[in-house]
């Protein structure tokens, strides 16, 4: 029973806080590949500036979260994805606009975007240092509120294990989705948005305003980018590097979803979020209460796991070769770009 | 030196729209082969399919006897089955001599390492190839163009540069797409002029799809009509001008008598 | 542009370098700028890599990172002294089964990929591959884990070869050809977004496997003095030994240099630049553009594992966790795409400029904000905090950062752009 409690923790607790993280940074990824055709290389660092912008929101106004009773990053986080996601615009105005006018080929605007990751990283880290920072540090903030639930079996001496901030997370995610839904279901913008990612240029014929489109898609990755580096720094801690460990997940589970597909990148989040943590899980541990019952002669190595924890990185990208080789359009049935 | 194509029972379906239907033909060794037929008739897309653009859904394509379904472009290059493209596909950024002196395929120089190691080697079939690269360029009167970028020219001289292309290897067979698009008047004689001289000195079999009904009338003999997918009828040009099923195929059916 | 204005370019160009160095010299000494242009040398190497694979086909390749560490990794294999400790224990024979199960895994999954000769179903045969797969895998890992732990803690690591260093330069660049041909394989016919991607991931594998993999680098405990091909400064003192090294890649360059540039005024370069050109019309003319677009790629990461060999054997060291993106991948693509793509003597400019630029911007950063550590307290009252040096230093990321944004947006050509010559 523990040990099933111990699964529980290590791999769906864990495989869902991290794969709701990477679904939110694929939706972004996913909307600017679908309406802007590049692979965005800074995301993973507008996730960053996101969670530093929340950051010095929440050392500002340390107080704010006692009001409501909900952590003070979470009372914040709104602001902060309204200035993620200016910032974003700005960017895009600034770095990637003048080069989609001069009609120059994909791959040069992504390396525009390497340059803007570059950009971020240095500002980010001439500002804050490179010093990891708790967003429940902060004076005057309350401490993290950490459930911990005993199961009503005997056996069951461990408990589950889950912390505020991860079920608001999960509760974020369900609301992003949900609105996201809505939006893009219902509204006469977000039904433009999907025209333009299906045919831009159709779209533009029909009168659609590529301009407020393309904000629009900044405005909806821009703020799920600052949600998603803000609740994520609250789950873990506030590192300046934060970003670019995530870059590569967020591009495979947007690439496994199928590029350009919203809920295909919320799948792949979850599929790789959930790969990585079932890959590193010690299996051996499960098959402990069954010792007594298997024979002598088999030995049970101590630990059975598929990939050592060192190697967790190669999860994802292997995740990703594979879906390449396969199947290029992913679990939905996105773009082959 | 010429080889005829065989295209048997072939079948294309894009999703649930049947654009080739079960459609047979023969194009004669020799001959100036004509293909035409309204907008929809299925033309490009079996052009495409000899061209090795992309594989049958069913059915088979034979070149000079050998089975070729399926075969990429530039492995059909290599057996001597050629093409042009409707919109000059020519190589913007290099001079039409050079357009024409990247043609041969057994050029040593393109190995990287000859090229590296063995340069006089590579310097020999250098010069053999600017021989018959300025051979094609008297043939088709182009001399005055030789050294201008291709992607100056005009729509014509870049169709005369595709074909000047298909004459720097040995090649048996073209399949010409359109070749008239684009093309002024005045050029255009030229264009089949060279057409035929390059079928009658040289031995070319020509496979060409067409709107141009003129150039059809003066080039191709015999003439294939296509419509919904399949073949409708095969003839010479002017059999095919009376013929009243291929005037409905492309004007829809004559008006009722006492229509006003 | 004709060619005397673009000849008159490089001239300009190279001798404001040479100015530039002279002044370098002068400034911090003889024995630092010897060891800068050593580097910057062997980053000429791998930015002519990158810019062949970029400029003559168009292919975005973030993974530098990687193939710079196989070069590292094999030189360190070859030339490093033989561990006897190693050969002398039951490793090597441990190592050996272990490869035998490798191999066996490798036919076994091979011949069910392509049981389906046999008439069985094609899902059958996808779900049977993957399931020997992973059990091949898992065999392999579970008896590759006890011999490398006995390694580690017996003889440490499996040592090298105790070869000649060009050996280890050489077999670096045939290591990288290798692992480009499966990365390749794999990815080039896709789009350049997903190769960047790909590419990426490839590069992180790499280093984690070196970092962790302690059997076989000595991971973060790092594998060190490596040796050099020419006396090191221990023997004949620094100015001496470094002139040497210099000597040596200086060479290198220049004979790849003049190769490449035969290559690329061959009929080998024309026919590259069709198929850059227009890919459709290539392969109509016959052109394997597939095969060709993946020659490019093998022989650009050839180049940068034989950089990556250079540079890490003139460090002495060989250190996973010091392979960093920045340092290691984007720092190239400035020097690339500043000294223009698809022009060899633009890469080699680009290369020592940039690197320049960057080693001295180390010292001129501390400068300038000791400056403003100083003068920020003098008038403002302003305390920096005490990390203050440590963040001045990733200036210097911000600024490559921003260095790429405004080439790309204002001379996305760079300084020295392709210089064509037509044929005939």
């Amino acid at each position: 029973m523990n040990e099933l409690i111990f699964f529980f923790n290590k791999v769906i607790v864990a495989g869902s806080v991290i794969g709701s993280i990477y679904a939110m940074g694929a939706i972004g990824v996913t909307l600017v590949f679908a309406i802007l055709r590049f692979a965005h290389f800074a995301h993973a660092d507008l996730m960053t500036l996101g969670a530093f912008f929340s950051y010095i929101l929440v050392v500002a106004f340390p107080e704010l979260g006692g009001f409501v009773g909900l952590p003070t990053g979470f009372v914040v986080l709104p602001v902060a994805m309204v200035l993620t996601a200016i910032f974003a615009i700005g960017l895009d105005k600034t770095f990637y606009k003048p080069l989609r006018d001069k009609n120059v080929k994909p791959v040069v605007i992504v390396i525009a975007s390497v340059g803007v990751t570059l950009m971020i990283q240095g500002v980010i880290r001439l500002f804050a240092g490179t010093t990891s920072r708790n967003f429940f540090s902060v004076d005057g903030v309350a401490g993290k509120d950490i459930f911990r639930i005993k199961l009503p079996f005997e056996a069951a001496s461990r408990k589950i294990f889950i912390t505020e901030p991860q079920i608001l997370l999960f509760i974020f995610l369900i609301l992003a989705v949900g609105l996201l839904h809505y939006f893009l279901t219902r509204t006469r913008l977000g039904k433009a948005m999907r025209a333009m990612s299906d045919n831009p240029d159709l779209a533009r014929v029909s009168g659609i305003n590529t301009n407020v489109v393309v904000w629009t898609t900044w405005i909806i990755a821009g703020g799920l980018a600052a949600a998603a580096g803000t609740l994520l720094s609250m789950d873990v801690i506030l590192k300046p590097d934060l970003s670019f460990n995530i870059l590569l997940p967020i591009f495979a589970a947007a690439i496994v979803g199928g590029v350009g597909q919203p809920y295909g990148a919320i799948a792949g989040g979850f599929v790789v979020g959930f790969a990585e943590t079932l890959s590193v899980f010690n299996w051996a541990i499960l098959l402990r209460p069954f010792r007594d019952s298997i024979p002598e002669w088999i030995e049970l190595p101590s630990k059975i796991a598929f990939v050592p924890t060192e190697y967790k990185i190669i999860v994802p990208f292997v995740l990703l070769i594979a879906i390449l080789v396969w199947k290029p359009t992913g679990i939905f049935k996105g773009k082959v770009l | 030196m010429s080889a005829g194509i065989t295209v048997s029972s072939v079948s294309k379906l894009f999703g649930g729209i049947r654009a080739v239907n079960n459609c047979s033909l023969e194009v004669e060794a020799g001959s100036v082969t004509g293909l035409i037929g309204p907008n929809g008739a299925g033309k490009t897309t079996l052009f495409n399919m000899v061209a090795g653009a992309f594989a049958p859904t069913s059915g088979q394509i034979f070149f000079d006897g050998e089975d070729i379904t399926g075969l990429p472009s530039n492995v059909l290059f290599g057996k001597g089955l050629l093409r042009t493209f409707q919109i000059a596909h020519e190589f913007s950024n290099m001079t039409a001599f050079e357009n024409l002196m990247m043609v041969p395929g057994d050029q040593p120089g393109e190995n990287i390492i000859t090229a590296c190691f063995r340069p006089s080697l590579v310097r020999d079939r250098e010069t053999e190839i600017k021989a018959r690269a300025n051979e094609v360029i008297d043939f088709l009167s182009i001399a005055h163009i030789k050294n201008e970028l291709a992607g100056n020219l005009s729509g014509g001289q870049k169709k005369l540069l595709e074909l000047g292309r298909t004459m720097m290897v040995d090649a048996k067979t073209v399949l010409l797409d359109e070749v008239a698009a684009g093309v002024n008047r005045t050029l255009l004689q030229n264009l089949t002029d060279n057409i035929q001289r390059m079928n009658r000195e040289l031995g070319y079999t020509f496979f060409v799809i067409e709107h141009d009904m003129d150039m059809i009338a003066k080039l191709c003999d015999p003439v294939i009509v296509m419509a919904q997918g399949t073949v409708m009828t095969t003839g010479h040009i002017d059999e095919i001008r009376a013929n009243p099923k291929v005037i409905e195929a492309y004007f829809g059916s004559p008006p009722k008598q006492g229509a006003a | 542009m004709t060619s005397l204005t673009s000849v008159k370019r490089e001239i300009v160009l190279f001798s404001g370098l040479g100015l530039f160095l002279a002044l370098i010299f002068f400034q911090m000494g003889t024995a630092f700028s010897l060891r800068m242009l050593i580097e910057a040398a062997c980053y000429a190497i791998i930015a002519l890599g990158l810019t062949i694979q970029w400029g003559y086909a168009g292919l975005f390749n973030t993974g530098i990172m990687g193939f710079i560490a196989v070069g590292g990794f094999f030189t360190v294999l070859i030339s490093f002294p033989v561990n006897d400790k190693f050969w002398n224990s039951d490793g090597p024979a441990e190592l050996g089964v272990v490869g035998l199960y490798l191999l066996a895994g490798i036919a076994i999954t091979w011949a069910v990929s392509k049981s389906h000769r046999f008439g069985f179903p094609k899902k059958l045969v996808t779900f049977l591959t993957v399931l020997t797969f992973a059990i091949s895998y898992l065999v392999v890992i579970s008896a590759l884990e006890p011999a490398a732990d006995k390694i580690e803690s017996g003889a440490g690591f499996i040592g090298g070869l105790g070869l000649p260093v060009f050996a280890g330069w050489i077999i670096g660049a045939l290591g990288a050809g290798v692992v480009a041909y499966y990365v390749g394989r794999i990815c080039l016919g896709l789009r350049s977004d997903y190769l960047a991607i790909a590419t990426l991931g490839i590069a992180e594998i790499i280093k984690a496997v070196f970092k962790n993999a302690d059997w076989l680098t000595q991971g973060t405990l790092t594998v060190s003095p490596l040796p050099w091909p020419v006396p090191t400064p221990n023997d004949i003192g620094f100015v001496a030994a470094r002139a040497g090294y210099l000597t040596v890649t200086a060479i290198i360059v220049v004979v790849i240099l003049f190769f490449l540039q035969r290559a690329y005024n061959a009929p080998w370069g024309r026919m590259m630049r069709a198929i850059r050109d227009n890919e459709v019309s290539s392969s109509a003319m016959g052109k394997d553009v597939n095969k060709r677009r993946l020659e490019i790629f093998i022989l650009g990461c050839m180049l940068m594992g034989l950089g990556g060999a250079a540079l890490v054997t003139s460090t002495r060291i060989f250190d996973p966790s010091g392979f960093l993106p920045l340092n290691h991948t984007f720092l190239i693509w400035v020097m690339v795409i500043l000294g223009g793509s698809g022009n060899n003597l633009g890469a080699i400019f680009g290369a020592i400029f940039v690197y320049i630029i960057w080693t001295i911007s180390e010292p001129m950063a501390i400068l300038i904000f000791e400056a403003v550590k100083v003068y920020g307290n003098d008038w403002f009252g302003w305390q920096a905090p005490s990390d203050l040096m440590a963040r001045a230093l990733q200036m210097r990321v911000f600024v490559i950062g921003l260095t790429i944004t405004l080439v790309l947006r204002y001379a996305p050509q760079g300084v020295l752009p392709e210089k064509v010559i037509h044929h005939g």
